[in-house]
């Protein structure tokens, strides 16, 4: 017996979007000197939601002298007390526009709105307010007295999360002092935009802020830009790579957030139905969207068959569909050519002889849409277990004792995330020492906090987000400069 | 009476806490800062450093997994080693760098401090810099310091102990396996470290020397898969680029070479560079 929801869209009539916008420079909405501009649009309805402007290496360079004036002229002469004003201002404003920052995320997007409302949001929020507080006790961060800015900060951002990355950029690099100009995703600009204007009504001072929109070349010509003291990105690691070489030779300090292929370890003493719920919010949360996904199931081999009858029981209720439906739970992909990704190497995964299965549903006719996949008899050799699909597929394979899982959970040239399923206290305490991973979920996944550092191993890059480490990131000590 | 003939000693690698040659047979001539021939070092090779990267990864888990406090009991052996051979270092270090006794000396026993230093920090950073996150639901969470794994050294060129021995210490004392490169014209105080390393109580693998040249031997330590991290101390200005560059391929952790006065307090920093932050979250209740 199955019960029907009636539908239960959210109204998008809390936002206007205007036809077409210009680029965030110096505290003014002003036209790109490239006169270019693309479409972004709903990728649930593939409609044209706006015209975003596209970025050259003039626009950028006009970005990146109004973020020098405002750091020598205004922002480093601030006390931090007065900055962190400013940024409580900021947290208290996305609050009160949260459910318009809600609406546009999820049109832009194509997440569900509940993850945009429940999840994004509130946490952007809390991001700003947490680093708010830091801006007057620099002095207590752990650099000594006196740990100065460094400067100028390029921050470029993925689509998948596109405010809350924001947040993760900007608010601890203006808490320690620094102006920023920050690039969003091509396919997610409005809310960046959107918070442009959100500094405008905190009356931060010009140029302290600025967003260039455009895709890749506009974010190179960012990061490679000559006056940039500080490179934060979070994206992909074949990019990472790129930036992380166009640095050598500059003084420009890097974070860098790259790819993940975590693995979720299930023991056969985890709680079971609590497990489902992790494994399923690891993999298919923002339709696998994220980089720090549980998309390796590791389960062990006692208990593979009772883990998988379940998980495949909860998956035929997940409701995937419009992303303003309140009741949905998986959204639409985010563009054409996420889909064209997920779609290669999900069929790489019937080809290397793994067996595929996906709930019976039905996709909408216009859109972005893949529904939730697993694949079982999954080796470590195949492409599905090694590489980030960044979609919402999750590959099964098995591990009989403690050590084999660690081996496996470890036979990744990544290094973000692991989850850990198990009643045994101490083995879950074993195994965290032992996963080569930035971030340890046990008993739980997929949660995310301004005070608790977020980053990675291996190639999944190096620095943190979130926490003191996070504000260490864009300081230094005098004797350092 | 004729005067004695000294016996010489043969400057070999340090691999796998064994002296072997290099692979390559090869060897250069290293003189005293007056140019007078002092001994032929071994010129380490491609296959010398692989073959150090594969010691060194074989001894990181044991390694990372001793108690801080056996750590910092290891590296306290050291300095406790070294304060016996003040006399040999001090002729060295005057030999290779052409300083005064006073100040060969003040090198050598700066060095033995620094042990120390780094000894009584290995079970206490992670107290500095970890943390418990006070995060808004029901979960403990805390963060720690862990070694981020294999960590290649280009020891500082000019200071042939105590700049070797600043940048190694805060290596070991976190857990991280290493895999040194001598400075080119002086590497026979480095040598003498390794025999001291040999006969103290660090897991062999942990350390690895390599004699020769950071030009050489460099890129393929930036570019092994294996190694996590590059210390590019003893990097010119153009060697440095290049292996960023090299090391960008595989992501790996790199400190650019800056101007140090090996002489002050070292503090946090290259304690902090060789780690990596992990963060574990568990639900509260019953």
């Amino acid at each position: 017996m199955s019960f029907e929801y009636a539908p239960a869209p959210e109204s998008r009539s809390v936002v206007t979007i205007e036809s077409s916008y210009g680029l965030f420079i110096d505290g003014d909405f002003v036209d790109p000197a490239s006169g270019a501009y693309f479409k972004t649009i709903n990728p649930a309805t593939e409609e044209v939601l706006a015209e975003i402007s596209e970025a050259n290496d003039v626009d950028v360079d006009r970005a990146v002298t109004a973020a020098r004036r405002a750091y020598e002229r205004t922002w480093s002469k601030l006390s931090g007390r007065e900055r962190a004003k400013y940024l409580f201002r900021i947290a208290r404003l996305i609050q009160e526009r949260s459910r318009e920052l809600a609406v546009l995320e999820t049109l832009d997007n194509g997440k569900p709105i509940r993850e945009a409302r429940d999840v994004d949001l509130p946490l952007v929020a809390a991001h700003f307010f947490y680093y708010a507080g830091w801006a007057d006790k620099l002095d207590h961060a752990g650099l000594g007295p006196n740990p100065r800015a460094l400067g100028v900060a390029a921050q470029v951002i993925p689509w998948n999360f596109p405010l809350l990355m924001l947040s993760w950029k900007i608010a601890p690099a203006l808490a320690a002092g620094n102006t920023v100009v920050l690039k969003p995703a091509e396919t997610t600009s409005l809310t960046a935009l959107w918070f442009a204007d959100i500094c405008r009504q905190a009356d931060l001072p010009a140029g302290v802020v600025n967003i260039v929109t455009g895709g890749g070349e506009t974010g190179r010509a960012l990061v490679e830009h000559g006056d940039v003291n500080k490179i934060a990105f979070t994206g992909s690691t074949q990019v990472g790579r790129a930036i992380a070489a166009a640095a050598a030779g500059t003084s420009k300090k890097l974070t860098l957030e790259l790819g993940g292929k975590a693995a979720n370890i299930i023991f056969d003493d985890a709680p079971i139905d609590q497990a489902i719920e992790g494994i399923v919010s690891g993999i298919f949360f923002n339709q696998g969207h994220v980089c720090c996904a549980g998309s390796r199931l590791l389960v062990q081999e006692n208990v593979h068959d009772e883990v998988l009858a379940a998980l495949k029981q909860r998956l035929t209720t997940l409701r995937l569909g419009d992303p303003m439906d309140k009741n949905t739970d998986i959204g639409a992909i985010n563009s054409s050519e996420q889909l064209g990704r997920i779609t290669e190497l999900a069929n790489a995964g019937d080809s290397e002889g793994a067996i595929r299965w996906s709930p019976a549903c039905d996709l909408p006719d216009r859109g972005f849409w893949y529904p939730p996949t697993v694949f079982t008899g999954v080796t470590q050799a195949h492409r599905i277990a090694r590489e980030e699909i960044f979609g919402p597929v999750l590959s099964v394979l098995t591990f009989r004792t403690p050590a084999e899982a660690v081996e496996k959970a470890n036979n990744t040239p990544y290094g973000l995330s692991a989850g850990i399923w198990t009643e045994k206290g101490s083995r879950i305490l074993q195994m965290a020492q032992q996963l080569r991973a930035g971030v340890v979920w046990a008993n739980t996944f997929n949660r995310f906090d301004p005070t608790s550092p977020f980053g990675g191993y291996k190639e999944s890059g190096y620095g943190r987000e979130g926490g003191r480490p996070g504000l260490l990131a864009y300081l230094t000590t005098g004797a350092e400069r | 009476m004729s005067e004695r003939i000294d016996v010489r000693r043969t400057a070999k690698l340090f691999i796998a806490g064994a002296f072997p040659r290099s692979e390559s047979g090869r060897t250069y001539e290293v003189n005293d800062h007056l140019g007078a021939f002092v001994a032929n070092a071994a010129l380490a090779s491609r296959k010398d450093a692989r073959d150090a990267v594969v010691a060194a990864r074989a001894a990181f888990p044991k390694w990372s997994a001793a108690t801080a406090y056996n750590r910092g009991q290891v590296l306290y052996r050291v300095a406790e080693l070294l304060e016996g051979r003040v006399e040999q270092f001090v002729s060295e270090v005057r030999a290779a760098e052409g300083v005064t006794a006073k100040r060969a000396t003040a090198q050598v026993t700066a060095a033995i401090d620094r042990w120390v230093w780094y000894a009584g920090w290995a079970d206490k950073y992670a107290q500095v810099v970890g943390s418990s996150n006070p995060v808004a639901g029901p979960y403990f969470n805390f963060s720690v310091p862990e070694p981020t794994g294999v960590v290649a050294i280009l020891a500082p060129q000019e200071s042939s102990l105590l700049g070797l021995v600043s940048t190694l210490a805060p290596v070991l004392a976190s857990g991280n396996a290493a895999v040194v490169v001598a400075a080119r014209l002086m590497p026979l105080p480095a040598v003498s470290l390794t025999e001291v390393l040999a006969t103290s109580d660090v897991p062999a693998g942990v350390v690895n020397l390599l004699t020769g040249s950071a030009d050489e031997i460099g890129p393929w330590l930036a570019s092994h898969a294996a190694v996590n991290a590059i210390d590019l101390a003893g990097a010119d200005e153009d060697l440095a680029i290049i292996l960023e560059r090299e090391a960008a391929g595989t992501l790996k952790r790199v400190l650019r070479p800056t101007r140090e006065d090996w002489k002050t307090d070292p503090g946090l920093q290259r304690l902090s560079q060789w780690v990596e932050i992990k963060t574990v979250w568990h639900p509260i209740g019953g």
